[in-house]
């Protein structure tokens, strides 16, 4: 009884996009194997991988740009099956903007309201208010090559919302900015996903970037999905040791008959004998320090896992230095240490 | 020419056109080479030519006066006035064919045809025939088109037709014929290598707005290929325009072209008359590719 009161909970849910089941076969290799997942609306959802994971043929699959070799995709109550992208309310912003380099910002923007027979005044006039949304409106008449990768990414952006899309995918949108451009861009997409309402599902390797922007990380490997939720609980309590070192700041700790992962932030070095108050705590040599500002990373290399690390406080780590080749444990709180399947 | 300078100032990525400050000794040195050779080949027979076209002549030799009557001869003689407008007859129906065969072959190889290998080796079968001389492709149609060859055997063996097909050779239906058989490959080389600069996910981000394929080859190939068209394009014109020998194969002695003048008249002694026309058909070509390089930015291409 329970699981039909569950099933009717999950139906009146009210999901931009479902994937049932599906699969992507490239000849006998397998790019995404049999994934389900249920993006509510106005999502910020992230897939997140190492390169060869499948999260890029996932969101091109949900784009329409890559047939389905198995399941379903589902996107706003319809089935999408073959559909073409504009029929699926999908608008892609790629990777590397793919702005036509023949056209001016404008009639980039407005390239999709020419595709459907919107006459030339009202198209520019629609394509000048996106243009003004991301603040491009000044560069209106530049052709692509003129602009910089930030501000060609905003016209990209603008293109692709110009269609009124339900789900805007975005396929690496950062990964072409330098490091301060990136974190302004990040802020942007968040506060645009936000004021718009629409689900965006953003593709990228960053653990950093899907932390910070979202509501949902999905993180894929060898084309599954190995954990999917809200960003603190991928963090906080990894399901498999490969999301636990692919998000880093964990030490994967291998104890009889499994393993645990700890922050490596809650970790502290002990003097060599175990004090009483840890619940968990591992030996060796000190085989690293690097001081990084606000904390010290002290590595400590064990026989049965190697190396180990602890972001330790820097008045804490200063109050009791270490030298290299010092033997110490790495201590932690039985709370702290989650278990998780190697 | 100040407009290009500028789009290339305010275009951080644009190639600079010229360096500041290239007016060394090294760098003259380094033109003179191409500058004799240019010299030699090009500029001074140019000259002379221009000068032999003012010259006088008679039946048997020419006399140096300057005079502009081989250029009042031209121009007030209707049958050079035709023989003019033929050419360029025969120069736009090939340009035209020849552009729509270039733009869809082309557009197979880049776009349809999977694998660099692939395209590649295509794109060399379709040199194969430059293989042989101009003379022997051309007069290798006359088997097949002539009153007993391939094409009207066939048809009359089939009952398709009973009397053979004469508009097939000596025609200009083969003139026609050989010139798109002799100049597809120039159209197709430089559309071929501007598809092949096309980024593909141009292609996807025009479908990705709606594109259709009509449209995404109206709204993105076409003017993303509109160099390679241009160069093409000036290939294909002054090769028709130039042309003797396949006019006078294929028409069988009966058609005209301007190089078929030219040479009527060296055959007769006529240099200084064969010389105006040379220079009013070369002025002609070289306005034709000064029109097509205002419409398009060949430099886009190098």
């Amino acid at each position: 009884m329970t699981t039909t009161a569950a099933g009717r909970a999950i139906v009146t849910t009210v999901l931009d996009v479902e994937l049932i089941s599906v699969t992507k076969r490239y000849g006998n290799t397998t790019a995404v194997s049999d994934i389900n997942l249920r993006i509510p609306r106005g999502t910020y959802c992230c897939l997140l991988g190492p390169s060869g994971c499948g999260k890029t043929s996932t969101l091109r699959m949900i784009a329409g740009h890559e047939d389905i070799s198995d399941g379903d995709i589902i996107i706003a109550g319809q089935n999408v099956g073959n559909l073409p992208p504009v029929k699926r309310g999908t608008a892609m912003m790629f990777q590397n903007y793919a702005l036509f380099p023949h056209l001016n910002c404008v009639d980039n923007v407005a390239f999709g309201l020419k595709m459907r027979g919107v006459a030339k005044d009202a198209r520019r006039a629609e394509a000048r208010k996106l243009l003004a949304m991301v603040e491009m409106e000044k560069y209106a008449a530049r052709l692509p090559a003129q602009l910089s990768g930030g501000q060609q990414q905003r016209v990209a952006l603008a293109r692709a919302l110009i269609t009124r899309p339900k789900v805007l995918l975005l396929d690496e949108p950062l990964s072409a900015l330098d490091p301060f451009l990136r974190g302004t861009m990040r802020e942007e997409l968040k506060r645009l996903q936000r004021e718009l309402g629409i689900s965006f599902i953003h593709v990228t390797h960053s653990q950093e970037e899907a932390l910070a922007l979202a509501d949902l990380v999905v993180v894929m490997d060898h084309g599954i999905i190995v954990q999917s939720g809200p960003p603190q609980e991928i963090f906080n309590r990894p399901a498999t040791a490969f999301v636990a070192r692919f998000m880093g700041g964990h030490n994967v700790i291998r104890a009889d008959g499994g393993a645990f992962a700890v922050r490596a932030d809650r970790c502290r070095i002990a003097s060599p004998s175990p004090s009483d108050g840890h619940a968990g705590s591992i030996g060796g040599a000190v085989s690293s320090i690097e001081y990084l500002g606000t904390v010290v990373k002290v590595g400590i290399a064990t026989a049965a896992t190697g190396e180990v690390v602890a972001l330790v406080p820097d008045d804490q780590f200063f109050a009791a230095p270490l030298a290299l080749g010092e033997t110490a444990s790495l201590t932690w709180a039985a709370t702290d240490a989650h278990p998780v399947t190697l | 020419m100040s407009s290009t300078i500028k789009a290339a100032a305010a275009n951080p990525t644009a190639r600079s056109g010229a360096k500041p400050g290239g007016t060394s000794a090294g760098a003259w040195l380094l033109a003179t080479p191409l500058a004799i050779v240019l010299g030699i080949f090009l500029v001074i027979p140019i000259l002379m030519l221009v000068v032999v076209s003012f010259l006088d002549y008679n039946s048997v030799q020419i006399i140096w006066s300057f005079v502009v009557q081989n250029y009042i001869d031209a121009v007030s003689s209707a049958a050079t006035w035709q023989t003019f407008a033929v050419t360029l007859k025969y120069a736009v129906i090939t340009w035209a064919i020849t552009l729509f065969l270039g733009f869809w072959l082309s557009y197979f190889l880049a776009f349809e045809v999977r694998g660099a290998a692939w395209q590649m080796g295509l794109f060399l079968v379709c040199s194969i025939p430059f293989l042989t001389s101009n003379i022997i492709r051309t007069i290798s149609w006359i088997p097949a088109l002539g009153r007993n060859g391939i094409v009207n055997s066939v048809l009359l063996h089939f009952h398709l037709i009973h009397q053979p097909l004469t508009f097939l050779l000596y025609s200009q239906f083969a003139i026609i014929l050989a010139f798109v058989h002799l100049n597809t490959l120039f159209m197709v080389t430089p559309i071929f290598n501007s598809m092949m600069r096309i980024d593909r996910t141009l292609i996807e981000a025009a479908r990705d707005n709606g594109a259709g394929f009509w449209q995404t080859i109206l709204n993105v190939i076409l003017p993303l290929s509109k160099t390679g068209i241009g160069i093409g394009t000036i290939f294909v014109i002054t090769l028709v325009m130039g042309d003797f020998v396949s006019v006078s194969i294929m028409g069988g002695g009966q058609s005209a072209s301007v190089g078929i003048m030219i040479q009527n008249e060296m055959s007769q002694l006529q240099y200084p008359a064969a010389a105006a026309n040379a220079v009013i058909l070369l002025a002609i070509v070289l306005i034709m590719v000064f029109l097509i390089l205002r419409v398009v930015d060949i430099r886009k291409e190098l």
